[in-house]
């Protein structure tokens, strides 16, 4: 991170943060001692092994899950306040779309919850749905779209609402790679032209070095942050950036977190 | 056409079988009356003395389509003896048990789906009540509606029609309205959306593959339920009733154009259901559009 946003009041922060679940085999730390500031503008992808307690770290930024320790303010407000707030955007790594809605019925479903009025509501969803390039295809039904445009649609609709804080739940893991490296530009072109602060769990290194200007390592059992790497290769970001040597040293070091991250838990 | 071929297949062994079956159970009777006239008849005589007797043990194809032609097209729609008075009496007792059925098996399921306790309390009886079997349940339901004040059969009738089809309903709304998964109901959690918003926007609709799936069972439950509720309970019109006079006058060909009149109309509100359930798909995206 810069100086500048050093000096600003976090977006997200998190204290201390615990969680436990109880289950059938008794508890599972999901979550041990996660202290993270992410600041506006910023966008931070989490990696990690599978239960290293990426997406539940994400799900607690929500409100989805309640910590069991320590705390959580986004925007200054509780998750559960911000939630109502609408201060954020939810993407999971299925689109989840309704099949039984158009694209924009789709895109609408936000606005009509929370109410908007309905001339607002087109508007946004034009306003949206052009941002995420699929403008005429509004009236399609989701299974007359390709996966790609499918997840699309998603992140239109969590854009409708214009919450500053998109966080993304491996939204593109079930894509295939040509798919994944041409919505990966569009996401960041997004990121650019609305300014959001983005919070993004991937399994993919490529994919996190391309896109993040802060990379949070996780090791699991019990999920905790391993290593933050800074990441700013700059607002430009062609496809070709993957080979130059900063970007491999960068991924390297990703690399080496997670492999340290696994050798703890063989122990 | 790939479709005919199997279909016609089916009916034309369907139809060689039930010939074969009228000749040999009817072969008895013309073999008695041979005997007792002293003749032994060749086996073309045998063939033609089974295919058209006017109370056979088997009636065959032919004798069945001729009387059901006769019942449906030949007499008056308001003759005691039309098929079409009759069928016309069933239908309106089997589409009031339909009604019935969908609002009950759609409440119920609601209620189920809402309520932990309600799933708790109300589910084992729904299943007990499908075990009770409807022939003695229906004379009760037919006094006990005569007793309330209802004057014609058409009450009991329709709540037999209705015991019959609210559980294919109910079975397939329970698990419609809980199809949609943690995900589903986590994004509706994150726009912070009421419990009313999340049934009416992603529960009801979701539920509605499985609504109409239920419904065709249920259809034909309800037009089962209308004929039983005619049998046990005196009535003397309905597709039901005349099976049963058929049977009770020895006069197998009002039963058999009556099996056959119900058996169409079964087809006919299975087909209408189906109809109502393409025009459904397609107004909520279905593929078929």
């Amino acid at each position: 991170m810069n100086s500048e946003s050093k000096n600003r009041v976090p977006v997200i922060s998190a204290k201390s943060v615990d969680l436990t679940f109880q289950t059938g085999d008794g508890p599972v730390h999901a979550l041990s001692d996660i202290n993270l500031d992410i600041f506006k503008g910023e966008f931070v992808s989490f990696i990690g092994p599978s239960g290293c307690g990426k997406t539940t770290f994400l799900r607690t930024i929500a409100a989805l899950e309640e910590p069991t320790g320590g705390s959580i303010m986004v925007n200054g407000m509780t998750p559960d306040e911000a939630r109502k707030a609408r201060a954020y955007g939810y993407v999971f790594q299925a689109a989840g779309l309704y099949p039984w809605r158009t694209i924009a019925g789709n895109v609408k479903l936000p606005l009509e919850i929370m109410g908007y009025p309905k001339a607002e509501q087109d508007s946004r969803v034009e306003k949206v749905l052009e941002m995420v390039d699929l403008s005429g295809f509004g009236q399609k039904y989701p299974w007359q779209l390709s996966g790609g445009m499918q997840q699309r649609a998603s992140i239109a609709r969590a854009l409708s609402f214009d919450a500053d804080i998109l966080l993304m739940d491996e939204p593109f893991g079930a894509l295939d790679e040509i798919v994944r490296d041409h919505l990966n530009e569009q996401l960041l072109e997004l990121w650019a032209r609305t300014e959001k602060t983005i919070g993004f769990v991937t399994h993919s290194i490529p994919e996190a070095v391309f896109l993040s200007t802060r990379i949070v390592v996780m090791s699991p059992r019990p999920g905790r942050i391993h290593d933050v790497i800074d990441c700013d290769l700059g607002p430009d970001r062609p496809l070709d950036i993957r080979e130059t040597p900063e970007f491999l040293a960068i991924a390297h070091r990703v690399r080496e977190g997670l492999r340290a991250g696994h050798s703890y838990e063989d122990v | 056409m790939n479709r005919v071929v199997p279909i016609l297949t089916v009916v034309l062994a369907i139809f060689a079988i039930w010939y074969v079956a009228s000749f040999t159970m009817n072969r008895a009777w013309v073999m008695d009356q041979a005997a007792r006239a002293g003749e032994t008849p060749s086996l073309s005589e045998q063939i033609a003395g089974t295919m058209n007797q006017s109370r056979p043990v088997v009636p065959a194809p032919h004798q069945v389509a001729v009387e059901l032609y006769d019942g449906i097209f030949d007499k008056a729609v308001t003759s005691k003896r039309s098929l079409v008075y009759h069928g016309f009496i069933t239908l309106q007792a089997t589409l009031w048990g339909f009604a019935l059925g969908i609002i009950g098996g759609v409440a119920l399921a609601i209620l189920i789906v809402l309520s932990r306790t309600a799933d708790l309390t109300l589910m084992p009886w729904a299943i007990i009540s499908q075990t009770i079997p409807v022939v003695a349940l229906a004379p009760m339901i037919v006094i006990l509606t005569n007793a309330l004040g209802a004057e014609s059969l058409m009450v009991p009738k329709a709540i037999i029609a209705g015991y019959l089809s609210f559980f294919p309903v109910l079975v397939s709304m329970v698990k419609g309205l809980t199809s949609p998964d943690a995900m589903q109901l986590d994004l509706l959690r994150t726009y912070g959306a009421t419990k009313n918003q999340v049934f009416w926007k992603l529960r009801l609709p979701a539920s509605m593959p499985f609504f109409f799936a239920s419904l065709k069972i249920a259809v034909a439950a309800s037009l089962v339920g209308a004929i039983v509720g005619e049998l046990p309970t005196g009535a003397i019109s309905g597709l039901g009733a005349r099976m049963l006079i058929g049977s009770q006058f020895g006069n197998p060909m009002i039963m058999w154009s009556a099996l056959f009149a119900a058996a169409i109309l079964a087809a006919m509100l299975i087909w209408v259901v189906g109809g109502i359930e393409r025009v459904a798909s397609r107004a909520m995206g279905g593929q078929s559009a």
